[in-house]
């Protein structure tokens, strides 16, 4: 006797608890292989690109934050470089060693969250998420000792940052770095080696290098798959030139990989840190500039290196105190370019590992 | 009163309860049939036991959730009621007053009748076990064939209940959950079988009675097995795939609200408690103990596996489906039968073992659990082995992250 | 061996588990608030007040609305007015702090609260009546002359509009 099948779709999302966000993802299965994935997204889309429009240079760091929230230093930093770009600024040293310090930072706590999130993926009921956000709490603590807010920050402004750092600021930082490697410790103690978690990630999802590229994915997505490319080497910007750091690349472009390289991350994050904070001068934070910047006309493109990937701004100005067009390109949204290139073939419970592994930011996703 | 005599002194719960009831009178005329009165103690009888479980795994739900808290570095419930022991009542009030909510395309009778079905497995297990010395229920000659048999029953809810939602994710669930229960039956029966040949009765009374020595040490793999698989047939992490609440939303209940749900959660946390309690008896050496009642040596002994259970499913990620199949019959089965086997040939060369030879046995079956470990893992080992960092870890600094927190 | 992986990780949660909890019961107790900290309370002084409304246009959504009348002794210099209306609508407001920074004299400071939840949204609006009569414990968010003294607003004193100044 033969059975008669059929595959079934489902629709993953938008209400669904782990789509990170309101993404939606049209799934056509076969029993619980995927055959097809079809990514729906827009539900968060805010036109964070017109409003930037309609505001003074300025006032768009704060639209900035709300791109990728749990990042929003990243992003304060790559519009903040796109502007002085564009109106031929240059900050002061100090400022530059700040936003290093604060963007760092923020990777740092970005990463936590991300493999905090990818182990509830997992299914680990939230144990490792606590701990994640345990620490992650004391980087926001910084930033509300740095900037007064936890999640919105608009640290940042254009010619450096909005004032320096309290004087309380600098034991907590090296407090921070004085402690944090061994929370690390204890994240890989608790997962690195868990069978389980090696069973499910590894040679798990596994994205080319090719692919990658081809997807013009960016980050962490992109160094998993053994591709060398941070922008802090290949186009450094404030001060990473003068840092020592490594780039983790991986090796088999698996989800195992793109937490590792995570981990990584996080500890030659904390080096950065420290030595931002050995080397910082003395100065000045803020070049003295009018309120409202009136660029000359042009245009003028600036990337950082994200904790997601590649973010960058694309500013046209016309010469008034506002924008005449801001292009956000932003990584989450390119990252989801492989897709479902790396979902297909592999099992229901794979994909939301696999998705959870890309770490996107649905703010960002849809701007 | 003389048929009932034997069965009443065996149980003396039962028996005082009949006693009382079948003594009642006024001047020496009986108020209470002794019919009647051995229908009332019997009814008693399993009106204190079900409310004894619920009451436990409510506290139990209580327990789980401080503990599971502090695992996670924060406290969990702690508002409604000293040290917020009164949330569980608090929970089962608001889900007793939220609206009942039925989706179109839902299978009326099926959808409404799996939540009762479901925590009938669960309850029905208590029915046989000895809670501490003559307390019990009944003492089935076949107990642990029943209880075999009752676990199996929430099974058929869950398909019920993934069917009959007419939801996509719960029927996804329900044909996890079947097929993982039907993996998981087997290595469950063949880590028992060894406990049975030990104690050549297949009663729990009997089974408690004959432990000279805990079955856990003369059956380290058969306890292994045993935890594994009954983790697996409760649905608990790490196996907990049927729910897997970041794949398929919440499983076989997706649709549910309200009590029906309630229910549902209620029999998923009497699961636990009937783990082990199962355990307890089978390998803990029951309700015997020095000095403390027995009825305390029982819950201390149930609440240790329990603790186990919890810590378990606070730590480790959830496996995937075809793991877990993969790990039921390629893992615990062959490590089952090697159990059988061994226990089986002792038990050939030994007909009627003494002490001494009952702690030869254990050692001999340790040593063997640690060479199939040994194996199985040197098996396994080439995929389950962490890559080194994918760049070099910076100088490490002072100790201090006790300090800081 | 298979199973060290997980055996380590069960350890990792059982020291956690006697450890102290990380997380603080709020309403009980506080969390430690930076001085710099952005609330909702926000102080404005009006004494300082010139009401050039330079927050209102520096604000990136436009919830500052002010209505000013010539008025006081120096109406011929042109900087002193009255302030009939200065209502903050803290429901739309994002706490982003700009009109603090545009503020030339000193005039307006975040607020250290933040509980000041309301069950309607036009509860939220801040109006200048509030304004006028709350106690006031500036955040020393961009005035580094607060931050000098070290001044700390959570439960800290109140100050007067003659000591924010610079």
């Amino acid at each position: 006797m033969t059975l008669r099948t059929e595959p079934v779709t489902i629709n993953l999302g938008p209400q669904h608890p782990s789509t990170h966000g309101v993404f939606r993802m049209r799934i056509t299965f076969d029993g619980e292989v995927i055959l097809d994935v079809e990514p729906v997204f827009g539900y968060l889309h805010r036109g964070s690109e017109k409003l930037a429009e309609e505001r003074t240079y300025a006032q768009v760091v704060t639209l900035t934050d709300r791109l990728d929230y749990v990042s929003s230093m990243s992003n304060n930093l790559a519009y903040v470089l796109a502007v002085e770009k564009l109106a031929g600024i240059q900050p002061p040293e100090r400022a530059m060693y700040l936003r290093v310090i604060a963007a760092e930072l923020q990777r740092i706590s970005s990463h936590l969250v991300a493999t905090g999130f990818f182990l509830n993926d997992l299914g680990a009921l939230a144990t490792p998420l606590m701990y994640c956000f345990r620490e992650r709490e004391k980087i926001l603590d910084l930033f509300e000792m740095l900037c007064g807010a936890r999640i919105t920050l608009s640290y940042m402004r254009v010619g450096g940052v909005f004032q320096d750092a309290p004087t309380e600021f600098w034991p907590a930082i090296r407090d921070f770095l004085s402690f944090m490697p061994e929370y690390v410790d204890e994240y890989e103690k608790m997962l690195t080696g868990n069978e389980i978690l090696l069973s499910r990630t590894k040679d798990v999802g596994i994205l080319a290098g090719e692919t990658a590229i081809n997807c013009s994915a960016s980050g962490p997505v992109l160094r998993s798959a053994g591709v060398n490319w941070d922008l802090r080497k290949a186009d450094p910007y404030d001060v990473y030139d003068r840092l020592e750091f490594d780039v983790p690349v991986g090796t088999v472009g698996d989800n195992y990989d793109r937490y590792l390289l995570r981990i990584a991350e996080i500890r030659q994050s904390l080096r950065i840190i420290e030595q931002c904070v050995d080397q910082i001068p003395e100065g000045p934070v803020r070049e003295r500039i009018p309120n409202l910047v009136r660029p000359p006309v042009g245009d003028a493109y600036a990337h950082v290196e994200s904790p997601k990937g590649e973010l960058g701004f694309y500013l046209v100005s016309d010469g008034s105190i506002a924008p005449y067009r801001c292009k956000i390109r932003s990584p989450s949204l390119i990252n989801l370019t492989v897709l479902r290139d790396i979902l297909i073939g592999w099992k229901l419970a794979d994909m939301i590992v696999t998705f959870g592994s890309i770490d996107i930011n649905m703010g960002e996703v849809d701007r | 009163m003389g048929g009932y005599t034997p069965f009443r002194e065996a149980n003396a719960f039962f028996g005082n309860l009949y006693d009382l009831f079948a003594g009642l009178n006024v001047f020496g005329v009986s108020l209470i049939p002794e019919w009647l009165a051995y229908f009332v103690a019997g009814f008693l009888v399993i009106f204190i036991v079900i409310n004894v479980v619920v009451i436990t795994t409510t506290v139990g739900t209580w327990v789980e959730r401080r503990l599971i808290g502090r695992i996670q570095s924060r406290l969990g419930p702690n508002r409604w009621g000293p040290f917020g022991l009164l949330t569980p009542v608090a929970d089962a009030l608001k889900l007793l007053t939220k609206e009942d909510t039925r989706p179109e395309g839902v299978d009326g009778w099926v959808f409404n009748l799996a939540p009762l079905v479901f925590i009938l497995g669960p309850l029905l297990v208590f029915a046989v076990i000895p809670f501490g010395k003559n307390t019990y229920v009944a003492d089935l000659n076949i107990g642990i064939l029943f209880i075999i048999a009752v676990t199996t029953v929430p099974t058929i809810a869950m398909f019920m209940a993934g069917w009959g939602s007419g939801n996509r994710y719960s029927l996804f669930g329900a044909m996890r959950g079947v097929a993982q229960l039907v993996s998981y039956e087997v290595p469950l029966v063949l880590s028992i079988v060894g406990v049975l040949l030990l104690a050549g009765s297949l009663s729990l009374v009997d089974i408690v009675e004959s432990q000279r020595i805990p079955f856990i040490l003369i059956q380290p793999l058969g306890f292994f097995i045993f935890i594994v698989a009954i983790s697996a047939e409760m649905n608990r992490s790490p196996f907990d795939i049927v729910e897997a609440d970041s794949e398929l939303v919440a499983g076989f209940h997706t649709e549910y609200s309200g009590m029906k749900w309630g229910t549902f959660q209620l029999a998923e946390f009497i699961a636990p408690f009937g783990a082990a309690s199962i355990i307890t008896t089978l390998f803990l050496k029951g309700w015997e103990g020095p000095v403390l009642p027995s009825h305390l040596w029982f819950f201390i002994k149930v609440w240790a596996i329990w603790f186990i259970l919890l810590w378990v499913r606070a730590t480790l990620p959830r496996l995937r489906v075809d793991q877990i199949m993969a790990l039921a019959w390629k893992f615990l089965f062959p490590l089952g039968l090697i159990n059988l086997f061994i226990t089986a040939g002792l038990l050939l060369i030994w007909e009627d073992p003494t002490t001494i030879q009952l702690w030869a046995m254990g050692g001999i079956n340790w040593v063997i659990a640690l060479v199939c470990l040994v194996v199985s893992s040197h098996l396994m080992s080439d995929k389950l082995t962490a890559r080194p960092p994918l760049a070099p870890v910076p100088g490490r600094s002072s100790g201090r992250a006790q300090e800081a927190r | 061996m298979y199973g060290i992986g997980i055996a380590k990780g069960l350890m990792v949660t059982l020291t956690n588990l006697f450890r102290k909890p990380f997380t603080i019961q709020y309403p009980e107790e506080a969390v430690p608030q930076s001085p710099r900290f952005r609330g909702e309370e926000f102080a404005w002084y009006e004494e300082r007040c010139t009401g050039c409304a330079s927050c209102a246009k520096y604000c990136p959504l436009g919830i500052i609305r002010i209505v000013t009348h010539p008025g006081g002794a120096n109406v011929p210099e042109g900087d002193s007015y009255a302030i009939d209306v200065f209502d903050i609508d803290i429901g739309r407001c994002m706490f982003c702090g700009l009109c603090v920074e545009a503020c030339p004299y000193d005039a307006l400071f975040m607020g250290s609260g933040f509980e000041r939840g309301q069950y309607r949204r036009d509860d939220l609006i801040i109006t200048v009546d509030e304004l006028r009569s709350s106690e006031r414990r500036p955040s020393t968010w961009f005035r580094p002359q607060l931050e000098e003294r070290d001044y700390r607003p959570q439960g800290g004193e109140p100050l007067s509009w003659e000591e924010v100044g610079r």
